[in-house]
């Protein structure tokens, strides 16, 4: 069967293989630019340099008998190498993604996951998750705030029926 | 070879409620890994929790049937939806996902399952009868070769990932920083704890496996990247036709071959065994030109070739110890707390854990095959779910795993944490993948080394005196020599040309 006699071809979607590749290369997010490769370099290599202060407290040992910094110290001296490189490279060394308008997502979603574990020892798993399903339905999700709701009722009732009925963990629970 | 292992492991896996757990590892593992974005390492990160909570020979069973089900998944979504779950099932999805546009999705599915078990099957076969053997060859190693085979296999998983080789190196280096924390084995003294209690332990491999890999790409799937994905196509008939398996035979044959020995290599297996079987099945064809158009074999050679290498990905880590590829990392991780030491001992002093291992993918495998067939309209339904849905239940399923593991709210932080760090590293682009393999073998290769030195009193020249550490050596010195060269013979070739 050939593509011209496909039984439901949608509207702008790819024909081929050159044009899927291409449609996943216009759907990439921009790329940062070296700025950001320079910025990870300097952060790995200040990481190493910490790495080096650290292993020389922890003592060296010599190479007959390596101490317990011997081996963090040759880690941290690799990784301030490899920091320098990336540094010196920043130009062709491939670039990651730029951060978008669409990145305090991400904080939020990381936010609302370390409330959930500060509660979790104090209130059970329960509410904590309830509120959790509710805040990633609604806010992070653009649900209705009917179906987050009922989401944010139904989620820690299937968990409590896997993690604590049917597998007996230990969790926190509250009920 | 003492067959009689091998078929008491059989009696293990077959009981009831071995296959029980079996089939839910594969069920769960298919529903996870479809989830788009989360590849197999993802999936059997945040499902290693509930392997926990099981004995140890039903967990290694379980785990079986997730790292089946998890491979399967990604093929699902690169058929239905264009969205390769992880590298190696792209070239899937140049002819699934046309087969899917011709109305024939169903049909790539059912040859994708077919050829997986073919594949996988293959693979398995070859390593109950290779496995043995390596092992063999392996019990004469100490710690210097360990040195330098866990230095080859970091350095080959870096060198094959789809990023460049610095920032591949770099992750790598962070992995084994974050390996040193905790008590030093060698003198009991307390290395980077900062006096946090829970540290003087170490990290344990979990939460880093389960923030990197699972959350780290669930807050990376926030930033509403996947708006653009149309729903999945609608699928029919799913098993193929005759004719359709006839035409698919030899290129899952082919494919199971090269992905078993493209497998057994550390680093990318699995992708360059795809790659290859594709590239191959287009070489060989009468009508090249079909491939891309929807051609069943574009489907079935690298869907059997994945899945055999993933498989005979197995032999490193079953005979050095060695994990080839992130997700077999995840499995190590898994294996070690399980109290399972993968290694060329394991196969002589502990026959039955070895052959449970290996039988249970047998069943892993054929439960795939039994249950992908009938419950495709179950994951096209689970793809037409919203991603806002399917995305706070991944969410506390992991949360609430990550406590299960040492029933410790720390253990939450850390996943949390390293959720953060996995995203930010997918951001600047640097690949998770070497980080999680290092800090697996981030021990292993420190107490090598440190012996290995012991050894030799301080002399590195040691490491070439010995006949196997020299060989591993050489290749080590090759291995990153060659694209040296490479580039070196390239540029001069360049200017050549510009004179």
């Amino acid at each position: 069967m050939t593509p011209d006699r496909a039984e439901t071809p949608v509207g702008g979607e790819p024909e081929s293989v050159e044009e899927l590749v291409a449609q996943w290369e216009d759907e990439k997010p921009p790329a940062s630019g070296p700025l950001t490769n320079v910025a990870t370099g300097a952060l790995v290599a200040l990481l190493g340099v910490a790495g080096v202060i650290g292993s020389r407290s922890l003592g060296l040992g010599s190479t007959s008998q390596p101490g317990p910094g011997t081996w963090p110290l040759v880690v941290s001296v690799a990784l301030i190498v490899l920091g320098v490189l990336l540094v010196a490279r920043a130009r062709t060394a491939g670039f990651g993604e730029k951060f978008s308008v669409d990145s305090w997502r991400v904080v939020a979603g990381l936010a609302s996951m370390i409330a959930f574990t500060l509660l979790i020892g104090n209130i059970g798993f329960e509410i904590p998750a309830a509120l959790l399903a509710f805040f990633w339905l609604k806010v992070l999700g653009n649900e209705g705030w009917r179906s987050s709701a009922v989401g944010a009722v139904l989620m820690p009732v299937f968990f409590y029926l896997i993690f604590v009925t049917l597998l007996k963990t230990n969790i926190p629970h509250y009920f | 070879m003492d067959f009689a292992p091998v078929i008491d492991g059989f009696g293990v896996v077959l009981q009831p409620e071995n296959l029980l757990f079996c089939l839910i590892g594969v069920t769960v593992g298919m529903l996870i890994g479809v989830l788009p974005g989360l590849g197999p390492a993802a999936t059997v990160a945040i499902l290693l929790p509930i392997t926990l909570t099981v004995e140890p020979v039903t967990a290694i069973i379980m785990l079986a049937g997730i790292f089946y089900g998890a491979q399967y998944g990604g093929t699902i979504t690169s058929v239905l939806l264009r969205l390769p779950g992880e590298a190696s099932s792209v070239v899937t999805v140049f002819d699934g996902y046309a087969m899917a546009r011709q109305g024939r999705a169903g049909a790539a599915l059912g040859i994708a399952a077919i050829g997986s078990f073919v594949g996988g099957t293959i693979a398995i076969i070859g390593l109950t009868f290779f496995a043995p053997l390596v092992a063999s060859f392996a019990l004469d190693f100490g710690p210097p070769e360990y040195t330098i085979l866990a230095l080859l296999g970091i350095l080959l998983v870096a060198s094959v990932g789809s990023g460049t080789l610095v920032k591949a190196l770099i992750a790598a280096g962070i992995g084994l920083l974050l390996a040193t924390i905790g008590r030093d084995g060698f003198t009991g003294s307390e290395r980077f704890t900062f006096d946090v209690l829970q540290l003087s332990d170490g990290i344990d491999f979990v939460p880093i496996a389960m923030g990197v890999f699972g959350l780290g790409e669930i807050l990376y799937n926030l930033e509403d990247r996947n708006n653009n994905t149309k729903a999945p196509t609608k699928v029919t008939k799913v098993l193929p036709s005759k004719a359709e398996i006839k035409q698919s035979s030899g290129a899952i044959g082919r494919g199971s071959v090269i992905g078993f020995f493209l497998g057994i290599l550390p680093g990318g297996g699995a992708v360059l065994s795809s790659l290859a079987a594709y590239a191959y099945e287009k070489k060989c064809s009468k009508n090249p030109e079909r491939f891309g158009q929807g051609a069943i074999e574009g489907v079935a050679a690298p869907e059997s070739a994945n899945n055999a290498a993933a498989t005979s990905s197995f032999i490193p880590l079953l005979t050095l110890g060695i994990p080839a590829n992130a997700t077999i990392a995840v499995i190590y991780g898994a294996l070690l707390i399980q109290g399972v030491t993968p290694g060329p001992q394991l196969v002589e002093d502990n026959p039955d854990i070895f052959w449970g291992v290996v039988n249970s993918m047998y069943i892993g495998n054929v439960f795939l095959l039994i249950m992908s067939i009938p419950l495709i309209g179950i994951f096209v339904k689970i793809l037409q779910v919203r991603a806002a849905i399917l995305a706070p239940i991944t969410v506390l399923i992991t949360l609430i795993g990550a406590y299960t593991i040492a029933n410790s709210v720390f253990d939450i932080f850390l996943v949390c944490l390293f959720g953060a760090i996995g995203y930010l590293m997918k951001k600047v682009g640097l690949e998770p993948g070497p980080l999680v393999l290092a800090f697996v073998l981030g021990v292993l290769l420190e107490t090598a080394l440190r012996r290995s030195l012991i050894l030799f009193g301080g002399d590195p020249t040691g490491f070439i005196g010995r006949p196997i550490s020299g060989t591993l050596v050489a290749i080590l010195v090759a291995v990153i020599a060659f694209p040296l060269i490479a580039k070196l013979w390239k540029s001069k070739t360049k200017q050549k040309e510009l004179v």
